[in-house]
């Protein structure tokens, strides 16, 4: 056998016939959303959410006394126009709801295939670990999309079965149309799933730290309840500018005419921050972790 | 091919140097020089705790080596990891499946994860796979489902998704029943037929006797033997023993012919067979030497029957990989760790 054997390629059918260079990771991209969709726990999680306007939407249906003084604001514009319900649905599950399905998703990601054993099958594949951890991060992006989506459309499908829809008047006074407060409704979500982009990228790193999906997933839960703690403290003011959640609650200025961009802006660019910061030491971690699971 | 070990490292699908891996003060594998020869069939052996599965997983690159060079299908790991592990299926320390699921589903998903792997043929392939290792049936049925033993199986079909150079099998007849075991040992053959190096870690030595052509054996972390099976069996010194009643005269050809004989071990098993001769009505001694390889048996019975002794019964026993398995990693359950 020559010394140059390695590159040697005996004749082969077209049944086992390899391609000489990678694929981009399309096609394993793919199959990871199959995996996440195909889950039971995925699906329930998403109903749970969509649950949350519904429920809200039908207890303020029963009980439409007028205002009782309490809860958030939006909650009593919406027996005024249905299309308010998303919006006050998104409110309601920010601060713990959608932490809640968000840190089941990340903190799984790498921590869940290592309880199953699959991590070290994937490996050897092999997948690459920087593509694994790409993958796995754009994957919770995703969820995050659509827990977002899940939770503005069952609100606004509700909202219109429940009350009377009309031109929505925006926090500036202005009123504009139904298709433009549809777009809105659109864009805050898009924004609460910008919201948690950083926090997946903490579930994420937490995720490569252990092989005990469950502890990744509540110490991100928990983390994002901590974070929410200090941003109402004011003896931390000065951190709340550096906190993930500082801006999760900010999407009103995206109900004012014309749209005010300053707060969204500053929300992507801090998520951002964490996207990468995580994203490093998430890829510090794990790049060189021995997988002995 | 001759039987010389030591090849050249492009003959070598498997070559570590000085392969050393510490977690905090405990060493597991220290100082390890595997040599795997291209198209054998090798045995991984060892008791549990010894270091086997580390070696693999440091192999595959799961795990980074503390000291020490590893070459997998001459080229250089983990810096090549991506280029060889494509060429390279693997079994390791038992199947990992997403227990939601179905099998088919599972393979799908994991030739996904090879970037070199053709989606084109990739239902072909995970049918062919499954069909491999007699799995066609329960294709569509979720991996929750399965018996241990399917499990096993659908770990084996992973390792054959696409062709291979190598397969590193673990452990790959854990949970599968008596036919399950012969059909991995078929599959095993018909792969080694085929030019795929086959690497086994096994603590079965039947099983690594009846399919592999080389051997390692491993001891606390240290490699104790290397070689053919032909050579590991030959390092257990092959022993002659001949039944007679006369002793004396017996002993003194053996002394001439250069042979040290002596009464084997009372307690041991040939004591009771020789007593149940006895009882047959065939009296007679065992004396038993080991057998120089210069002196032929044959020339050993002819100048005792020259010299009048009386031989009842002559055999010539190698030492059994059994034998050396144990000799060399010591009995029972309080081996070293």
């Amino acid at each position: 056998m020559s010394s140059s054997d390695s590159g040697a390629t005996p004749v082969r059918s077209g049944l086992t016939e390899r391609r000489n260079r990678r694929s981009v990771g399309l096609g394993f991209f793919a199959s990871e959303l199959a995996v996440l969709f195909r889950r039971r726990r995925t699906w329930a999680m998403l109903l749970a959410l969509a649950a949350v306007p519904i429920l809200i939407a039908v207890a303020v249906r029963i009980s439409s006394s007028g205002s009782s003084g309490r809860g958030p604001a939006f909650i009593d514009s919406i027996t005024q126009n249905g299309l308010f319900v998303g919006v006050a649905g998104l409110t309601i599950a920010i601060p713990l709801f959608l932490p809640l399905t968000v840190g089941v998703v990340s903190g799984d990601s790498i921590a869940g295939e290592a309880n199953t054993a699959t991590l070290r099958y994937l490996l050897v594949s092999p997948v690459g670990r920087i593509r694994l951890l790409v993958v796995k991060y754009l994957a919770a992006a995703v969820f995050c999309l659509a827990a977002t989506l899940t939770l503005s459309i069952a609100g606004i499908l509700i909202g219109i079965a429940l009350f009377p829809v009309g031109p929505v008047t925006l926090l500036s006074g202005d009123t504009v149309s139904i298709g433009d407060s549809l777009v809105r409704s659109l864009l805050i979500a898009l924004y609460a799933t910008v919201s948690l982009l950083g926090l997946s990228a903490i579930g994420l790193f937490i995720s490569t730290l252990t092989d005990a999906p469950v502890g990744a997933m509540a110490a991100t839960v928990v983390l994002s309840i901590v974070a929410q703690v200090l941003d109402s403290l004011s003896q931390t003011e000065w951190l709340h500018p550096w906190l993930f959640s500082h801006y999760w609650l900010n999407f009103a200025d995206l109900l004012r005419q014309p749209i005010e961009w300053s707060s969204f802006g500053q929300n992507a660019l801090l998520q951002l921050g964490y996207v990468f910061v995580f994203g490093a030491l998430a890829y510090g971690r794990f790049s060189s972790k021995d997988i002995l699971s | 091919m001759t039987t010389a070990v030591i090849a050249s490292p492009s003959e070598l699908a498997i070559k570590t140097d000085g392969l050393t891996k510490r977690f905090g003060r405990q060493t597991v594998v220290d100082d390890l020089a595997l040599s795997v020869p291209r198209g054998s069939v090798f045995g991984f052996l060892g008791p549990n705790g010894s270091g086997k599965t580390t070696t693999i997983r440091m192999l595959l690159g799961l795990a980074q080596a503390s000291a020490g060079d590893i070459s997998v299908l001459g080229e250089r790991m983990p810096q090549r990891l991506g280029g060889v592990l494509p060429r390279v299926g693997a079994l390791i320390e038992g199947p990992g499946f997403y227990p939601f699921l179905s099998g088919s589903a599972n393979l799908h998903r994991l030739d996904s994860a090879d970037g070199f792997a053709p989606r084109g043929t990739r239902s072909e392939r995970v049918a062919h796979a499954l069909d491999r290792v007699g799995l066609s049936h329960a294709a569509d049925k979720k991996v929750r489902a399965y018996s241990l033993g399917m499990k096993q199986r659908l770990g084996i079909a992973n390792a054959l998704l696409a062709p291979r150079d190598l397969i590193v099998l673990d452990e790959p007849t854990n949970g599968l029943d008596p036919q399950g075991t012969r059909e991995v040992r078929s599959l095993i053959r018909s792969l080694a037929d085929e030019g795929t190096t086959v690497f086994v870690s096994s603590h079965l030595l039947a099983e690594i006797e009846q399919m592999c052509t080389h051997a390692a054996v491993m001891r606390a972390g240290r490699l104790v033997a290397q070689g053919t099976l032909d050579e590991l069996r030959s390092a257990g010194a092959t022993r002659v023993s001949i039944t007679t009643p006369d002793v004396e005269a017996a002993t003194r050809v053996l002394l001439a012919l250069g042979l040290d004989p002596g009464l084997p071990d009372a307690t041991g098993p040939v004591a009771a067979s020789v007593a149940g001769a006895a009882s047959a009505g065939q009296p007679g001694t065992i004396l038993s030497a080991a057998l120089p390889e210069a002196v032929a048996p044959e020339d050993i019975v002819a100048k005792l029957v020259a010299d009048g002794v009386r031989v009842r019964g002559f055999s010539v026993d190698h030492a059994s990989l059994e034998d050396l398995f144990v000799a060399l990693t010591g009995e029972g359950f309080d081996v070293v760790q």
